[in-house]
């Protein structure tokens, strides 16, 4: 499959991506690493007729500690972000979810932000970062504004981005001491979750996000809210689909959805808690 | 437009139209037909071989994307003399093959792999595989093979 034909012009810099975004309308698209874009042009479910490539504005790929946070460049591939040593201290979880992403090949030119600007409810690290209470930081014609992970995800594939808006960082707060988990189910290894949960507690506090569970990725706040309140691990997860809404596919019924849902997540929170 | 891409050492000067896939312009326009196309949806791993040393899925890639990049494909691996790569023999010795299809792939990814991790587990390798697909359910002596070939 070849995707439809289309115009293609490069960035250096996440100013001149905006410029140029800017200039093609809203029928251009980035591209990044391309493991999300590419196969939807080749499926022709995307057509953009320009596409902008940010892969090579290498100032844009870096994990560093900023103090409460480490802050990651959007254009850092999911194998920078998996064998970060920065982020195996500070927030372990994110490094752990990214070498479950897809397989090697695949993590060798996928990116951090080009997974989380796609905004698939099935993908593992919108739902991580949104566990982990990150903020995504957006560049525009206008300028820099942040944006929560909390407020980032507004419908199926759709995001708060803007048409001619870039997301340039991601900011995970330090999560030194937490235990935390991410449990994924499927089938074939290199595949979406069929349901996944990433999940951190530290003292009182917790946080909980659940993968393909519905239109986004969703975060369990009944589920944190339980704990806080001191439900037991088993009562809290009866709580997982509190905010889901799952659908049915191939893999999964409703049922068996929401079953699997409830399950990892007492799972996920016992492996956070031991 | 016009990319310059070394593959297997040589360099290419090509025009290419901004949709070809990496996978079909090295197949097509070099006419290096070892990397194989399979699933075409970035699931198989017939298509993997290398981008700047790291093992990547070639029908997900524009040949754009590699512009000044240097390629290996499996016809790289061999010496000039013929002599076959040390991961190849392995394959060869260790029975890692049926068919055929997936091997191309299947060795591209595992030199990637040691490349990675010299001294991996068998477990590592399992695990370093997970993007490559074999219908002749061939896993275990690939699995042999790339151990032999790390030296266990």
């Amino acid at each position: 499959m070849i995707p439809a034909a289309f115009d293609y012009v490069r960035a250096g810099s996440a100013a001149e991506a905006i410029s140029l975004i800017g200039q093609h309308g809203s029928d251009a698209k980035f591209l990044a690493g391309g493991h999300s874009l590419l196969p939807l042009m080749k499926l022709r479910l995307a057509q953009p007729s320009v596409l902008v490539d940010i892969g090579r504005v290498k100032d844009l790929s870096y994990i560093k500690d900023a103090g409460d946070h480490i802050a990651i460049g959007a254009l850092t591939r999911h194998m920078d972000v998996e064998k970060s040593s920065v982020l195996a201290q500070h927030a372990p979880l994110l490094a752990h979810a990214a070498g479950h992403v897809g397989d090697p090949q695949v993590r060798h030119r996928g990116t951090i932000g080009g997974s989380i600007a796609h905004a698939d409810p099935a993908s593992d690290l919108p739902a991580t970062t949104l566990a982990l209470g990150a903020t995504y930081v957006v560049q525009g014609p206008k300028g820099t504004r942040e944006i929560k992970a909390s407020d980032f995800y507004v419908g199926f594939l759709e995001s708060a981005l803007a048409p001619d808006e870039m997301l340039t960082e991601i900011r995970v707060p330090k999560m030194n001491g937490a235990g935390w988990s991410f449990q994924k189910f499927n089938r074939r290894a290199q595949d979406w979750a069929i349901v996944g949960v990433a999940a951190w507690r530290r003292n009182g506090d917790s946080g909980v996000a659940l993968v393909n569970m519905g239109q986004t990725p969703v975060l369990a706040s009944s589920v944190s809210g339980a704990l806080k309140s001191g439900a037991s691990i088993a009562d809290a997860a009866e709580l997982a689909v509190a905010e889901a809404s799952p659908s049915a596919d191939n893999n999964a019924s409703v049922e068996y959805r929401t079953h699997l849902a409830k399950v990892l997540v007492r799972r996920a929170l016992e492996q956070a808690s031991a | 437009m016009q990319i310059r891409v070394t593959v297997n050492g040589v360099e290419h000067v090509s025009d290419v139209e901004p949709r070809t896939l990496l996978v079909q312009y090295v197949r097509e326009a070099l006419g290096l037909t070892g990397t194989n196309v399979g699933c075409d949806t970035s699931s198989c791993g017939a298509c993997s071989l290398h981008v700047d040393g790291e093992a990547v899925k070639s029908c997900t890639l524009l040949a754009v994307q590699a512009d000044g990049a240097k390629v290996t494909t499996i016809e790289g691996l061999a010496g000039k003399d013929g002599s076959l790569h040390p991961m190849q023999k392995a394959f060869m010795e260790n029975h890692g093959l049926q068919c055929g299809y997936c091997t191309p792939g299947m060795v591209m990814a595992a030199t990637s792999l040691l490349k990675e991790i010299p001294n991996p587990t068998e477990e590592d390798v399992r695990i370093g595989l997970e993007g490559n697909l074999c219908r002749c359910t061939g896993y275990h002596n690939i699995v042999k093979a790339v151990l032999a070939c790390a030296g266990k």
